[in-house]
């Protein structure tokens, strides 16, 4: 690992945010943090960046200025055009006049916002101003970019965009930690965390995760839940057998990434 | 509707601050107003001067005129010194004729007490027996005394306001965080977040000076550097506390209401409008935390009585031990919201953060 988390424990007040999570993040190459709400993925970040305090563990992280980071919530200024944006991040970082005008160029030609560059961050779509946060957080070409929940809230459309963004961005050498809600989005990772009440249910390459589903994965159909260990996809249900017997009706079917995501919920659960 | 009134009483429950206001707040104000309220001056600090001095002195009416020095070997030019350093509001002058009374313009009143106890006295000391002469404002215009308070307390309704819903705005939008992120200094996100509203501020100031001076024909007298000097530490006091406001609000609405919490008791306790002397003693403590009180002494001492710098030494100490502790508090609770991982790490956790990587 060379950056990341290993083993970090945080306590928020009464509550444990992380119980000796590990998030392994390394250069060209994308991690992904899933998880639910409050699951932990925002802490995982914040103290990878050095926004929050780790009580215990170790933080692997590069200097500030070779971090970029986009928070949850914008991290744009909505009172400042695109171009103040981009102007005010180059300043931050230190870029020099030809260097700044150069990087800002190509940050609104890859973020498609070129057509956009007098407009106020505030009047931007919310697509955009994802697009603008991750193009801010690219200015200064970090070595590590960290990205809390880029695709949140952004039609699917705009998702891609910002997923081509972020692979170029691996491509091109940098390490990349993403967290999102999206299962499918865990797909194009090189190492995916799952995280459920501060605790990793599982972590690994995609298809480390998918082969590692313990019992059976079936389908089965009709109205009422087959087993307690069953859960709706579509006008179906899908039941996991943990000693691989599956009930009488259902049809054993190969498990996607998302059926392993919840099989390790499943499995995580107290008394499982 | 008892649905709505029953998830009202909820939620202002939970709004702690809101309910301190409107529960504790009046009845704050009802007691220290009630005691600072108070346009009726006892206690009037007066020095007497002149061969006559000790049997003059003796005729001053207490507790109206408080004698606080008689000095027979002394003169006018004294006794004016007393006036204009603030030693004194009144100033008897004897020797040579009748005796001289001098009254400070810039105590209104505290000079309109002591003339009318004046008025008292005249008909058992003879009417034509005192003479009185105002000095610094003649005509007693309330303008005159109001306009260097009020471009104190403009300056902290910019200073604690306005910066305080900056900086509140910077966390509600996220970008806090993200500036925690970049590698900036804290003190450089502080001194780049107050520059601009220090700047405004000034621009301000000169506005209402010059407008004071122009439209209401308030003098300015002293040294503009003294002036400069002392607006410089209120404004870094007023700056101070605009951050340490928007350390404790997560919302500008929390932020308006603390601000106001602090500008309030400066309009009323600073004496702008009544004299801090008139308070009772336990609120005139609350005055001399405020750093508006220290303001209005060093802007109406220099702008209307030419006060020198030694004259002001304490109100300039003051502030500037205000602006150091303020402004030390704000930025360290600051640094705090800023940089939490650079507070000494606890148990065993440590980041690795390689000089070259």
């Amino acid at each position: 690992m060379i950056w990341g988390l290993d083993d970090v424990r945080v306590r928020r007040g009464r509550n444990v945010a992380l119980a000796g999570v590990t998030v392994p993040v390394d250069p060209s190459r994308i991690t992904v943090v899933v998880g639910g709400d409050g699951a932990g993925k925002s802490s995982c970040l914040e103290v990878l960046v050095g926004l929050l305090e780790a009580d215990s563990g170790i933080v692997h992280r590069p200097a500030k200025e070779r971090i970029g980071y986009v928070p949850a919530t914008a991290g744009l200024y909505a009172d400042l055009t695109v171009q103040e944006n981009l102007d005010f991040s180059a300043a931050a970082y230190r870029l020099s006049g030809r260097e700044r005008s150069q990087k800002a160029d190509q940050i609104v030609e890859r973020t498609g916002l070129a057509g956009a560059r007098h407009r106020l961050g505030g009047q931007l779509s919310g697509g955009m101003q994802r697009k603008l946060a991750v193009g801010l957080a690219l200015l200064h070409s970090p070595e590590l970019l960290v990205l809390d929940e880029p695709t949140t809230g952004v039609d699917p459309v705009s998702r891609a965009d910002l997923w081509r963004l972020i692979s170029a961005t691996a491509v091109d050498g940098a390490a990349v930690v993403v967290t999102t809600t999206y299962v499918n989005e865990a797909a194009r990772a090189a190492c995916v965390v799952l995280l459920e009440a501060g605790k990793v249910l599982a972590a690994g390459a995609p298809e480390d995760i998918l082969h590692g589903v313990p019992g059976a994965i079936g389908i089965a159909h009709g109205a009422d839940r087959p087993t307690p260990l069953s859960w709706r996809r579509g006008a179906s249900w899908r039941v996991w057998a943990p000693a691989g017997r599956l009930p009488d009706g259902a049809r054993p079917v190969p498990p996607d990434f998302e059926d392993a995501v919840i099989v390790a919920a499943l499995a995580g659960e107290p008394g499982r | 509707m008892r649905a709505m009134i029953v998830k009202e009483f909820r939620e202002l429950r939970r709004d702690r601050r809101t309910m301190a206001m409107m529960i504790l707040l009046p009845v704050i104000l009802l007691v220290v107003f009630g005691y600072a309220a108070n346009f009726k001056v006892h206690d009037i600090p007066t020095v007497v001067v002149g061969p006559g001095a000790r049997q003059a002195a003796s005729l001053l009416p207490a507790p109206t005129f408080r004698v606080t020095e008689v000095d027979p070997a002394a003169g006018e030019p004294a006794a004016q010194a007393r006036l204009r350093d603030g030693q004194a509001v009144v100033a008897v002058v004897t020797g040579g004729g009748s005796p001289l009374v001098l009254l400070d313009g810039t105590q209104l009143f505290s000079v309109q007490t002591a003339e009318s106890a004046l008025a008292k006295m005249a008909p058992a000391a003879g009417s034509s027996a005192v003479r009185t002469r105002i000095l610094y404002n003649p005509a007693l215009a309330t303008s005159w005394v109001m306009v260097p308070g009020l471009a104190g307390l403009i300056l902290v309704f910019i200073g604690t306001l306005i910066t305080s819903l900056g900086v509140v705005r910077e966390r509600q939008s996220g970008t806090l965080e993200q500036l925690a992120v970049m590698p900036f200094r804290a003190w450089e996100v502080i001194a780049g977040k107050i520059a601009p509203y220090l700047m405004v501020a000034v621009v301000d100031l000169v506005l209402i000076i010059v407008i004071g001076m122009t439209v209401f024909g308030v003098p300015f007298v002293g040294n503009v550097a003294v002036f400069a000097l002392g607006a410089a530490m209120f404004l870094l006091v007023t700056l101070g506390m605009g951050i340490l406001v928007s350390t404790v609000s997560q919302n500008q609405g929390q932020a308006i209401q603390l601000a106001f919490m602090i500008v309030l008791p400066q309009v009323l306790l600073s004496g702008l409008i009544f004299p801090v002397s008139a308070m009772a003693a336990g609120v005139q403590w609350i005055s001399y935390l405020l750093p508006l009180t220290y303001f209005i002494e060093i802007s109406r001492g220099v702008m209307l009585k030419a006060m020198p710098i030694s004259a002001l030494w304490e109100p300039l100490g003051l502030l500037a031990l205000l602006a150091v502790v303020v402004l030390g508090l704000a930025i360290i609770r600051f640094r705090r919201d800023l940089a939490p991982s650079s507070r000494p790490a606890r148990a065993r956790a440590r980041a690795q953060e390689p000089a070259a990587a």
